[in-house]
């Protein structure tokens, strides 16, 4: 038998992205490792202990934030037909298209000072960029849910509030857990806005902008690292969470 | 109970049409019509799910049309059974009785009570996709008449079964009404559904309704050829009738009953008997043709057989066919009884 080849042929092609993912990650990760003192000296830098801290609150705020309004609107633009349904759809989409500095221009325009250099500040920054993801895993998620489950839940009584919660939403939720870790992510790794409106309370992201800046490649590199271990590591943890959950 | 009064939808490409119809307490009232009639969109107008264009409603005297699902006191089981995925088997049934706050115990009793009757007591405790078929449907059901509804609407509930569990839950179904005493309105496309559930069934041809009445008397009177065709009279012969003989393309046929002018009848091919040798029996129409073609549908073929300028189609076992040797070319003879034509 003559052996298809094509699907080697793509996979070859392919894995080319995948090195040039896994590449930068670990020559930054094996650099560090042979410059252990200056790793352990970063943690121990109070200011680096603080912006980490606040990059993970400011994070799972936003994450919960996006959950709150997105999932009821995800439930909405599955359930609902109405005019102008494709305009609000566009629209949760475009914080995607615009660059993130103007995103971060854009937000100082119009609240000024009430999210200048504040928590607000970094928490308006992250959710503008990052609520797409929940938003859109909602949708799909309940869109996914057979509209005659609800249907059937309410002939046996259950008013519309209450098949949402006992039927449409828990089997939904693994996929809005999805769409909430990559607003988590997205929202931690978001620098541009943030740099814009709030520079302080300083975080992870804009510190190693500024340890680069000031003092260079070496000074940079640990607190990169920490805070590229830490994402992934939560990252990779509640991936692995959902997963389980949506194999059981 | 329930009465439907010129109800008239347009939903999704489907026309209902001033539908009328009522089904009385105790009674298994069937919806009998092919895929696209309407049935569906129907169930879930009375079920509340779609609200009517026009047309009420009203379930014991009471005007329905614009309650919610969950204020009808209706039970709805879809094709699909739409079982709860992530719910036990147990929760599944039991979510109606949770939504009416019965205390825990109650509902345990009740539940194994219901999953008894249906024979489902040993599946409780799995999930629905771990279920056969013919589980689920158990499921579905039991979930439905757990809550002890006026009325049970079921949407193709043997759809989705194999030939075998099909026939054998379509005989439980029966005992299960003796047992639990539900009012169902059910609806299909099998015929055979139809003649051993049905009370009084209602043929639904393109969003009409277009009659209604006991089984054996719509299926031996069928008030229309489309209803007719639609019931399995394959056999549809025009011609001129004089007294209760039929003319048509220099064919005579005997009829059951006088009539004159144009006339229709329509024939069963189960009701035609196919022979080598002509009968020897008066009480039958009996014509010479030749084997056109045969279509082979399992246990049984259909046999097309022309007779003067006439088309017929009859049923015959397999085996038969092979016995008597019947192939396209074959010289046959037909017979039915004149009692089997049913004049329009």
């Amino acid at each position: 038998m003559r052996r298809d080849y094509t699907l080697y042929l793509f996979a070859a092609i392919g894995s080319f992205l995948i090195v040039y993912i896994t590449l930068p990650l670990l020559v930054i990760f094996l650099k560090q490792a042979s410059d252990f003192g200056m790793l352990v000296k970063t943690l121990h830098d109070p200011l680096v202990i603080r912006s980490l801290r606040n990059s993970l609150l400011t994070a799972t705020a936003t994450a919960l934030i996006a959950i709150t309004f997105g999932v009821p609107l995800g439930y909405a633009l599955a359930r609902m037909e109405f005019r102008g349904k494709s305009l609000v759809q566009a629209m949760v989409d475009v914080p995607i298209v615009i660059p993130h500095s103007v995103v971060g221009i854009m937000l100082l325009v119009t609240f000024s000072r009430a999210i200048l250099d504040s928590y607000q500040g970094i928490i308006a920054a992250m959710l503008f960029v990052s609520a797409p993801f929940t938003i859109n895993a909602a949708r799909d998620g309940f869109l996914a849910v057979d509209e005659k489950l609800e249907s059937v839940a309410r002939s046996l009584g259950a008013s519309r509030f209450r098949a949402f919660f006992s039927i449409a939403l828990p089997i939904a939720l693994p996929s809005i857990f999805s769409g909430a870790i990559m607003t988590w992510a997205r929202a931690i790794s978001e620098v541009g806005a943030i740099l814009i409106v709030a520079y302080y309370p300083k975080t992870a992201q804009v510190l190693v902008l500024e340890y680069f800046n000031n003092y260079g490649l070496r000074s940079s590199r640990p607190i990169s690292v920490i805070l590229v271990a830490m994402s992934l590591t939560i990252f990779v943890l509640l991936r692995w969470l959902v997963g389980r959950e949506r194999n059981a | 109970m329930l009465e439907v009064t010129s109800v008239s939808k347009d939903y999704r490409g489907f026309h209902l049409r001033n539908v009328t119809f009522s089904v009385e307490t105790g009674e298994h009232f069937i919806i009998l019509g092919p895929s696209g009639a309407g049935k569906t969109v129907l169930i879930e107008i009375i079920a509340g799910i779609i609200e009517p264009d026009s047309g009420r409603v009203f379930l014991e005297g009471e005007d329905i049309t614009s309650l919610p699902p969950e204020k009808r006191g209706l039970a709805y089981v879809p094709q699909n059974y739409a079982l709860f995925p992530h719910m036990s088997v147990f929760d599944n049934i039991a979510f109606g009785l949770k939504l009416r706050h019965l205390p825990k115990g109650a509902i345990e009793r009740k539940v194994r009570e219901v999953a008894e009757v249906l024979g489902i007591e040993h599946i409780l405790h799995r999930k629905p996709k771990t279920l056969s078929g013919g589980e689920s449907q158990r499921v579905a059901i039991a979930r439905a008449l757990i809550v002890e509804p006026s009325l049970i609407l079921m949407d193709e509930p043997f759809a989705n079964l194999d030939v075998q569990t099909r026939g054998r839950l379509i005989r439980e179904m029966k005992r299960w009404r003796r047992e639990l005493g539900f009012t169902a309105l059910h609806v299909t496309h099998s015929f055979e559904e139809a003649v051993s559930l049905g009370d009084r069934v209602g043929v639904m041809l393109e969003g009409k309704l277009v009659q209604v009445g006991g089984v054996r008397e719509v299926f031996s009177r069928p008030v229309s050829e489309e209803v007719a065709r639609f019931l399995g009279f394959e056999n549809i012969v025009e011609g001129t009738a004089e007294g209760n003989v039929l003319k048509t393309n220099g064919v005579e046929i005997e009829l059951p009953i006088e009539a004159t002018g144009r006339v229709r009848v329509g024939l069963r091919p189960e009701d035609i008997v196919l022979s080598l040798e002509p009968l020897k029996s008066s009480a039958r129409n009996e014509l010479r043709g030749i084997v056109e073609s045969v279509e082979e549908l399992g246990p049984i073929v259909r046999v097309h057989i022309r007779t003067g300028g006439l088309f017929l189609r009859a049923f015959i076992t397999r085996s038969s066919m092979m016995n008597m040797g019947i192939k396209p070319g074959a010289e046959v003879y037909v017979s039915f009884k004149a009692s089997a034509l049913h004049v329009f």
